[in-house]
């Protein structure tokens, strides 16, 4: 079984982001970038399913610019056996992305696609639910646990209230939450072989789609800031202070 | 222009969030509603008493039991072209079905309002709320989710809208529905609770989470917890507030050995009243917090409780 796994090269979760001072945007000029940090539990995800015989080959994909490469590279020194970058100076916005990668799926076939359930920059959670809509498959969102059984799938999933499990024929797509798995670090000699694993590289237009956006940012700007307020040196003091000045308990 | 609201509702009638999507449709013209599940006629009657709401569409059938995004969206993308705009609720069900919905008509969906300015013009929170992005959709038909903490919920009743049947024609249940575990719990969902407590990190272990539940009891609070309580196992994942959790916005937020982290930070900054509790004092939640206390939350909480039970 073939396993698609998309992973977004986004600023590193560690960055604190500033919004441009022209209001157009956040700066990202000179930042570190890294894997989105779902996507490392979706290639984490894939690799453990390789490992258990369940996959056999693991493509990881990724869409933009040329650098994009290199989060390619992360997912393959983490156990991918190879890439397909689909390279983009234009703005991709999930529905563009979608479908771009509805057009590697139909090319690759693969059985199952694991992507993560929200890239930490837009914070959209749009684009595995958005790909399963176009290929016509079955979906498990925000999965903590997978069990891939011949044709069939049972997941796992974290709703608002604590726990769903699905089962879903395959192929399906699943996206990943936080407690899926802790993903790999990846070893010096595996970063060194994934350098000599295949990276295919492909434009847009060789996919047919059109990635114009629909969205048009008109602005960013940074969110109403809260002052820090007071100390208090007591409990006695912090609960006086709730019930007659800030007057909630 | 007239809006369709998916609702979710449960033996105690309509979700809050699902209501804070009904206020954000309300600004943008006619609102209808819809109920989805098997045997959901008492949540039809639920619905039909919100305020702001023109009509309610029941959509009564055992392939949208549970709501399971496969069926679900396809029977919104059936009732779409009688709408400019389909909404719900940022939530677990809203975040499932919606984007999927958008793809099949060919939209881009737009996540997590926190305003709407006008009919194609929404601002909504980018990287863990660190910006605010003004957003003006070009679609003919807008997909939209609502961060509920950012519009008040219209209320549980005062209208009296006429209830119709939808049409529901064959729908697409690949997947099936095993089983659900949800936590059993007395104390408020934490989106709709006026009051939460959250613990961190510092609180060591999930054993020690019990120093926080009477208080929150007294309180009338909801329980939460941050990504690292919850990576390091402390409590469930339903308890995660931050980028990655839940967004509230409660009248008192009190954060308990909690350092700040900004993805904490972007689920909870919104909420009236912040307290926090740490034995840093150089913690960057304090830079948030309307009130800060510098102490160790395992002398400071049984006294917060003792202090709370003397009146």
């Amino acid at each position: 079984m073939k396993i698609l796994v998309p992973v977004k090269r986004v600023v590193d979760y560690n960055v604190k982001v500033r919004v441009k001072a022209d209001g157009s945007g956040i700066e990202t000029s000179g930042v570190k970038m890294s894997m989105n940090p779902f996507d490392e539990i979706a290639v984490e995800e894939a690799v453990r399913l390789k490992e258990k015989g369940v996959a056999t080959e693991i493509v990881a994909v990724s869409l933009g610019v040329a650098q994009c490469a290199e989060t390619i590279r992360t997912a393959l020194a983490m156990g991918a056996d190879r890439g397909i970058l689909v390279e983009t100076t234009d703005e991709l916005q999930p529905l563009a992305v979608a479908k771009l990668l509805k057009a590697i799926a139909d090319q690759e076939q693969p059985k199952l696609i694991i992507l993560g359930k929200q890239a930490i920059d837009d914070d959209m959670s749009a684009t595995g639910q958005m790909l399963a809509a176009l290929l016509g498959w079955p979906q498990a969102t925000f999965a903590s646990k997978v069990e891939v059984s011949g044709e069939t799938m049972t997941v796992t999933r974290e709703v608002d209230g604590g726990l769903e499990t699905v089962s879903l024929p395959l192929p399906a797509i699943i996206t990943t939450d936080l407690r899926l798995n802790e993903p790999r670090y990846a070893s010096l000699p595996n970063i060194m072989k994934a350098r000599k694993k295949p990276i295919d590289n492909k434009k847009p237009a060789d996919l047919g789609v059109d990635t114009a956006p629909r969205l048009t940012v008109l602005k960013v700007t940074e969110p109403p800031k809260r002052k820090a307020g007071q100390k208090v040196g007591s409990v006695a003091e912090l609960v006086s202070k709730l019930r007659t000045e800030a007057k909630v308990i | 222009m007239t809006s369709l609201v998916l609702l979710e509702f449960d033996a105690n009638g309509i979700k809050q969030p699902s209501r804070s999507a009904v206020a954000a449709a309300s600004a943008l013209g006619d609102v209808h509603v819809l109920v989805a599940g098997s045997n959901v006629a008492a949540a039809g009657q639920a619905a039909a008493k919100l305020p702001n709401v023109a009509k309610v569409l029941v959509a009564d059938s055992p392939a949208l039991d549970h709501l399971l995004a496969e069926p679900t969206a396809a029977l919104l993308v059936s009732l779409a072209p009688a709408y400019s705009h389909l909404l719900a609720a940022t939530s677990a069900v809203g975040k499932n079905i919606m984007p999927r919905v958008a793809a099949l008509l060919d939209v881009q969906p737009i996540s997590d309002i926190a305003a709407v300015v006008d009919a194609d013009t929404f601002v909504r929170p980018i990287y863990a709320g660190n910006g605010m992005a003004t957003v003006k959709s070009s679609d003919s038909k807008k997909v939209i989710t609502v961060r509920a903490a950012s519009f008040d919920p219209v209320a549980a009743d005062g209208g009296n809208a006429p209830v119709e049947p939808a049409t529901v024609g064959d729908l697409p249940t690949p997947g099936k529905f095993v089983s659900a575990e949800l936590s059993k719990s007395e104390r408020p969902e934490l989106t709709a609770a006026r009051v939460v407590i959250s613990g961190g990190r510092g609180m060591q272990n999930g054993e020690n989470f019990k120093l926080i539940e009477p208080i929150a009891d007294m309180l009338g609070a909801a329980v939460g917890a941050s990504r690292a309580a919850v990576d390091a196992g402390f409590v469930p994942n339903e308890y995660q507030v931050g980028q990655t959790g839940k967004i509230v916005a409660p009248e008192l937020y009190v954060a308990v050995g909690i350092s700040g982290a900004i993805q904490h930070l972007a689920g909870m900054k919104d909420s009236k009243v912040i307290v926090a509790i740490n034995k840093d004092e150089e913690a960057p939640i304090f830079q948030v917090a309307d009130y800060g206390l510098v102490a160790d939350l395992f002398n400071a909480l049984p006294e917060l409780k003792a202090e709370l039970e003397r009146s």
